[in-house]
């Protein structure tokens, strides 16, 4: 068994060393630091217990009983009288003939918790039957099929039959609550999870329950829906199917999809995710648990955020234009036509536009193809947004902060950007490489006029765009959930993506076709896999020195220090510190 | 808080694989001395004599999907069957039921289902697993093709052999 304690947070400057108290857990006495939850006691010593409503992000009214467990504490002692205690120094238990619920209770000195007891066993069993008592057979259509609580603990904890023999109560099926989200309130437990978190976390308290007793359902306030930026969390904690996504429904069964772990390239957060992926399609992303970055959450709009990845406007073939028309190429044509077309300009004559929205190790090839070229005008496109109080950040570019670091800029990103459009535009810049971006966009400010008065235009993307349009080679690039690779988030993090899927047709992973550029340009380099890409960048970039792809793991690295601090997280702190939540 | 599922352990005997061998070389000896003795006849002029008509209703032909009774395509596209396939033969595309259908409160059903007869060993798991009795094995059997495409069957083609089934389980059916 391991040690109780290590799993525990430690204790810094501002949480005094708190009093451990001895439990005794299935017959084994362990110790637990004072006030910590029953639930997460047993879960600790690898004891799980059921649960429905509990969720430690979230306050626990204990309303589902499903944690209930049988409970002991010592006897009371008489005035003066001497606690009886055995060879350990531990009193014997006095067990209690009605159980406590686990989630919402604290551990305390000489307690004794039972998870496999007839009388804990009996709870579930009874708890089982009444939820199931008027819950519909819909799981054949039911997206939560596979990942259902309520399936799961039916096969742990549950009866095999049902005794009910009277008509189930019919209550609103397939209702519309929001733009994002539909309810079924026959398969709804009332958990209160999801009122929880659109009061508690998402502060949009638009959720509630009303009717009574087994017609109690959930329903959306009138007049209002739920629409905020953080819906979708709901359906993640809903522990049945009685919510869920629109964007995911009837997609795809949940058994099949492959989760890979990566990070939300949406915004300069980088809410650590899962890809559910199936023979090379993304079909939903959820958020993973980090809680140095997002906490358990993700927003609605990075969540959903995927779908250009098998969209028709998909490049799938490098393109290479003859007299004005693209044609369909190989790769090694395509890139020795661009390496013909940049060799034939100076470094003055070159310009560089590099995405913030690349991987470091993308950046760090971006940056030798700038060195081989010697190209003297490097820029990004910075896009500021609007920043939220709970996870967005208002950098929407997911990896400034490396592109800074790699590619050494410095000050204002959008002066840099602003000298290489006026470059283009007065006949300085006669060649322009652009990387992941596409220079007709607002934000990157280009016009086409300007751009057809260039020489050489090569464009590497994942999207056709009018910048590609324009272009003499067209690269097909790939998209975030096509490779592996890491990012710097704003707060400094180094987080690493993972490759769900293979490119989408031909086109190939962007550090690779950024080497085979700088091959055809300067000779080789020895470079084969991504991990080399990231050995010479831990070589050749300050801040990486030590580190590995592999070191990063799954939950990232603080790699640099930038003061920003994120909201949401902020707020989680204080209600642990508070003891409302277990966090 | 996944359940796991341990697969069974294989005694000493069944591992070595050669009692299982014996066994069938033994049952095949038997019918190939009890024919030469004439007391078993078991070779059949295919396709001149054929045993369609002998056919038992649990014979293991082609799976098919069926209606009920009303007409109501039962498949919800739960994807079960795809699911348990051994050879991957089930390939489905669910879709939603629009709102206007008469049907909508089943919410779910394939917008494809495709079976791919060259792939599939006629084992019936799919019949065996399918929670809204819609697959059944029927008693085609013999499909032929020119190309790898004509082998698998679509929906359309899917629902013309296997018809109607009547006295299911009929959980849609009641007024909701
Ligand atoms: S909520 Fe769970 S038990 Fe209920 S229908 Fe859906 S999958 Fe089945
Ligand atoms: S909809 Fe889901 S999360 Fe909300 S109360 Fe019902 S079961 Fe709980
Ligand atoms: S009969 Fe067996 S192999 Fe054929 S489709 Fe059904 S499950 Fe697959
Ligand atoms: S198991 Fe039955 S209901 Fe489910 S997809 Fe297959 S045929 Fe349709
Ligand atoms: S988890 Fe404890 S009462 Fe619901």
């Amino acid at each position: 068994m391991p040690p109780a304690a290590t799993d525990e947070k430690k204790p810094t400057a501002e949480t005094p060393a708190v009093p451990m108290v001895n439990v005794q857990i299935d017959g084994q006495w362990y110790q637990f630091p004072k006030g910590t939850r029953m639930i997460e006691a047993c879960r600790q010593v690898g004891k799980d217990v059921p649960h429905y409503c509990y969720h430690p992000k979230l306050t626990s009214p204990g309303n589902c009983r499903m944690c209930l467990v049988e409970m002991g504490m010592p006897p009371r002692l008489a005035p003066g009288q001497e606690p009886e205690k055995d060879g350990e120094g531990h009193q014997p238990i006095q067990w209690i003939p009605r159980p406590a619920i686990a989630c919402a209770n604290t551990v305390a000195e000489n307690m004794g918790i039972r998870t496999d007891s007839e009388l804990t066993r009996g709870c579930r069993h009874g708890v089982m039957e009444l939820l199931l008592i008027n819950h519909p057979l819909d799981c054949p259509i039911c997206d939560q099929a596979g990942e259902c609580r309520l399936q799961e603990f039916s096969v742990e904890h549950g009866t095999g039959g049902s005794r009910f023999r009277e008509q189930k109560v019919k209550k609103p099926k397939n209702v519309d609550i929001g733009p994002r989200i539909r309810l079924d309130d026959e398969r709804c437990i009332m958990c209160s999870r999801c009122v929880r978190f659109t009061d508690e976390i998402a502060d949009d308290p638009v959720l509630g329950f009303t009717e009574r007793g087994s017609h109690t359902v959930l329903a959306v306030h009138p007049g209002h829906e739920l629409a905020n930026n953080y819906s979708l969390n709901t359906v993640d904690i809903c522990p049945v199917g009685a919510l869920t996504s629109n964007d995911f429904r009837f997609q795809m069964r949940v058994w099949f999809l492959k989760e890979t772990k990566s990070i939300c390239t949406d915004c300069g957060r980088g809410c650590n995710t899962l890809i559910g992926s199936r023979e090379g399609r993304v079909y939903r992303q959820t958020p993973r648990e980090n809680n140095d970055v997002n906490s358990a959450w993700m927003c609605d709009h990075g969540r959903l955020n995927f779908h250009y990845l098998d969209s028709e406007l998909r490049l799938s073939a490098p393109l290479v234009k003859d007299e004005g028309v693209h044609k369909e190429s190989t790769w090694p044509k395509a890139i020795q036509r661009a390496a013909t077309a940049l060799k034939a300009h100076g470094g003055s004559e070159i310009a560089v536009v590099v995405s913030s929205r690349m991987t470091n190790e993308e950046l760090f090839m971006a940056k030798r193809l700038i060195d081989t070229l010697g190209a003297e005008h490097v820029a990004t496109v910075p896009r500021a947004g609007e920043p939220d109080a709970y996870l967005i950040a208002a950098d929407k570019n997911p990896n400034t902060q490396g592109a800074r670091l790699i590619l050494g800029l410095e000050g204002d990103l959008a002066a840099g950007l602003d000298s290489v459009r006026r470059g283009v535009a007065d006949g300085r810049i006669k060649a322009v490489v652009t990387l992941q971006e596409d220079l007709l966009t607002p934000e990157a400010g280009f016009d086409a006029q300007t751009l057809d008065g260039l020489e050489a235009l090569v464009v590497l993307h994942l999207l056709a765009n009018p910048t590609a349009q324009m272009a003499s080679v067209v690269l097909p690039g790939a998209g975030f959930a096509e490779k592996r690779g890491s990012m710097i988030n704003v707060t400094g993090r180094l987080q690493r993506l993972n490759k769900a899927t293979e490119p989408f047709g031909q086109s190939l992973d962007d550090w690779e076709i950024l080497r085979d550029l700088i091959q055809a340009i300067g000779g080789g380099n020895g470079i084969y896999l991504i991990e080399d890409v990231f050995k010479q960048l831990a070589a050749g970039v300050e801040e990486f020195e030590g580190l590995t792809l592999s070191k990063i793991g799954d939950l990232g690295v603080p790699l640099i220090e930038t003061g920003e601090t994120v909201p949401l997280l902020e707020r989680e702190r204080e209600r642990i510190a508070k003891g409302q939540i277990v966090g | 808080m996944a359940i796991v599922v341990k697969r069974p352990k294989l005694s000493f005997w069944e591992k070595l694989y050669l009692p299982g061998i014996i066994k069938g070389l033994g049952i095949t000896l038997r019918h190939f001395f009890l024919s030469l003795t004439g007391k078993t006849k078991v070779s059949m002029q295919y396709p001149e004599e054929k045993w369609d008509s002998h056919l038992p209703e649990y014979y293991r032909g082609a799976p098919a999907l069926v209606t009920d009774e009303q007409g109501r395509e039962r498949c919800v596209a739960c994807q079960l069957c795809e699911f348990i396939c051994p050879p991957r033969a089930i390939t489905i595309h669910p879709e939603e039921i629009p709102s206007e259908d008469k049907w909508a409160k089943v919410e779910k059903r394939p917008q494809e289902f495709e079976i791919d007869m060259i792939r599939c060993i006629y084992c019936g798991l799919c019949e065996e697993v399918c929670p809204e009795q819609a697959i059944f094995l029927r008693k085609e059997y013999a499909f032929t093709g020119l190309k790898r495409e004509d082998m698998v069957h679509n929906k359309k083609r899917l629902y013309e052999i296997g018809g109607v089934r009547e006295g299911l389980v009929n959980k849609w059916n009641e007024l909701k």
